[in-house]
């Protein structure tokens, strides 16, 4: 089969990301100390201490500790919360929807508005959108995120009193975090999107398009817009995964009840098994992204698939 | 600071400016700032900027809710944000550079090992791999630089590995091998003087990256600990009171942290023109 070991290869290697993840987060975790001492009342007797490790498996080699992690990973256990007492993942998927909703909306705001303002830039560079985009992106990729978001607070709750300042339950409450979290998406959408089409409205299909007499709009929707796509659609689907996992801040400001709060709750308690699952889901997730766009490259592009 | 037509570059020039002033009020800061950033007066708690009704001229930009005078905490928190800043980017470049110039020579099995572990690192988004890093390691300011590094040292790996791959079938390498240099001496003294310009372009525009980072980190509490004053421990501290209209807690250390990210992203953009004009790192 063509590309057949291109696609192994791939496989190979999203299975060591995956080895090399665990090892991280298992070897560090190491770092932080023990967390028997977390979990037992001080003054537990050392009988109850060894009993606890035992439980563990953290009388175990390091190396056998590593094995049992994968081994359970595997079968999706990441250990039990100490605070709240249930599956780590568990308690992940409890709180995945909400954190789905909040980057759906923030997602769909920033591809809708960065793809359109970057297509429209690329077609008149120079014109009073591209300066004003221009701006807008630069801004956007140096705003802190919670600092947008504190002064959407002031302005609109504060001030205005027009938007609760935090909580969840109402599109009123899912507002400002939805603009606060995709400002920064909006931006990287934008200025990609802007080189992308750039880069496509110089290519040979562009010009003969043109030669051909279309008018300029079906130029740029249907010839040079689907080229340029592929890198935006690339990013725009890493990106929604870190908008899912990354919005630790911004949940944290808005008190948003979803994965980034799961996180800043667990290292507020020191919850070691929930922290591991929030770091090891998130990096698993762009590897498996990052393993399916390698993959739909090669069904797509017959240039990779013949390369090896 | 000029553009590739020798015009005056304004807009670089302005963020060079901005971010020397930062640098020149940072360094200064016992001189400039007119108070102990860390003394609380009771008596002066929660004042306004001078401009506004019930400002005193004594605290300039108001004073925070334990009575510290904010202009002196924003001048010390140049001080930590650019010090941790420039010494993670250093960091994270040593690493990396060192790293990816291994990888990119060596090949083999040392190449699959670095980069192995470089897709692996990359995958995690690097706010939640550093807030993993501070849970673990605990709170100061050199664990912050430490963890900073480990985040973003992967970057310049696969950048560096990659301008590696091509120095190396260059004639001066083959010339160097020939004359009977070890790895280690090509890899110092013939490949490393080659990749600096990438590394300090890339350093640049990683700047603000890591500032911003720094201050999401301490903002959450994992950062850089209290009482020090560091941006985002202020907007931390600040955001009870900006919910009464204390609006000088919120904005001031923001703006301050916005105009430095957004300067040293210009200032990347702007050397990124000139020293990679092929745009290898679009």
């Amino acid at each position: 089969m063509p590309g057949g070991r291109f696609f192994l290869r791939r496989l190979v290697y999203a299975a060591i990301s995956l080895a090399i993840l665990a090892l991280t987060v298992l070897a560090f975790s190491k770092v932080g100390g023990d967390p028997v001492t977390m979990m037992l009342e001080p003054g537990a007797s050392q009988a109850d201490i060894d009993a606890l490790r035992q439980r563990l498996g953290l009388d175990l080699p390091f190396w056998a500790q590593y094995l049992k992690f994968m081994q359970n990973a595997v079968t999706g256990d990441l250990g039990t919360s100490i605070y709240y007492g249930q599956s780590a993942v568990g308690l992940y998927f409890d709180r995945l929807p909400a954190s789905l909703l909040l980057a759906g909306t923030a997602f769909a705001w920033s591809v809708l508005l960065g793809i359109g303002v970057g297509v429209t830039a690329a077609a008149r560079p120079g014109c009073v959108l591209d300066r004003v985009g221009a701006v807008l992106a630069l801004i956007g990729m140096s705003m802190p995120a919670f600092w947008f978001g504190m002064l959407l607070i002031m302005f609109f709750s504060v001030h205005l009193r027009w938007l609760p300042s935090s909580g969840s339950g109402s599109w009123r409450h899912l507002v400002m975090p939805a603009i606060s979290l995709g400002w920064y998406f909006a931006a990287s959408h934008l200025r990609l999107t802007r080189s992308a089409m750039l880069e496509s409205l110089q290519s040979d299909y562009v010009r003969l398009a043109r030669l051909k007499g279309m008018p300029e709009w079906r130029v740029i929707l249907r010839h040079a817009l689907p080229g340029a796509l592929i890198p935006v659609v690339t990013l725009a689907a890493i990106n929604f995964v870190l908008m899912v996992n990354a919005a630790v801040v911004i949940e944290t400001i808005y008190a948003w009840p979803g994965i980034g709060r799961l996180l800043y709750e667990a290292i507020s308690f020191r919850d070691i098994p929930v922290i591991q699952a929030v770091v090891l889901m998130s990096g698993s997730m762009i590897v498996l992204l990052n393993l399916a766009t390698d993959l739909l490259y090669v069904a797509i592009d017959p240039r990779i698939r013949h390369a090896e | 600071m000029r553009n590739r037509f020798g015009e005056l570059d304004l807009a670089a020039t302005a963020a060079a400016l901005l971010l020397l002033l930062f640098a020149v009020l940072a360094m200064l800061a016992p001189l400039v700032a007119p108070h102990d950033p860390t003394a609380s007066s009771l008596s002066a708690r929660l004042l306004p900027p001078v401009w506004s009704e019930g400002g005193q001229s004594t605290y300039l930009l108001g004073t925070d809710q334990l009575g510290r005078d904010v202009l002196s905490r924003l001048i010390y928190g140049a001080r930590v944000s650019l010090t941790v800043g420039v010494a993670a980017v250093l960091m994270a470049g040593a690493i990396g550079t060192a790293l990816g110039i291994t990888a990119g020579y060596l090949g083999g099995f040392a190449d699959q090992i670095i980069m192995r572990v470089v897709d692996a690192w990359m995958a995690m988004p690097s706010l939640v791999f550093a807030i993993f890093l501070a849970a673990m390691v605990g709170q100061s300011a050199i664990n912050v630089v430490l963890i900073l590094g480990l985040v973003y040292w992967t970057r310049y790996a696969r950048l560096v590995r990659g301008e590696v791959l091509s120095l190396r079938e260059r004639d001066f390498v083959k010339l160097a091998v020939v004359t009977g240099a070890s790895s280690l001496r090509i890899m110092v003294r013939h490949i490393l003087p080659n990749v600096v310009n990438t590394t300090v372009v890339l350093a640049t525009l990683m700047l603000g990256v890591v500032i911003v980072t720094e201050a999401s980190l301490s903002f959450l509490g994992v950062g850089v600990p209290p009482p020090n004053p560091a941006w985002g421990l202020m907007l931390a501290d600040g955001k009870q009171a900006m919910m009464v209209g204390k609006w000088w807690l919120t904005v001031l250390p923001g703006a301050c942290i916005l105009l430095t990210v957004m300067s040293a992203s210009i200032l990347g953009d702007y050397m990124r023109d000139r020293f990679d004009p092929k745009g290898k790192m679009r």
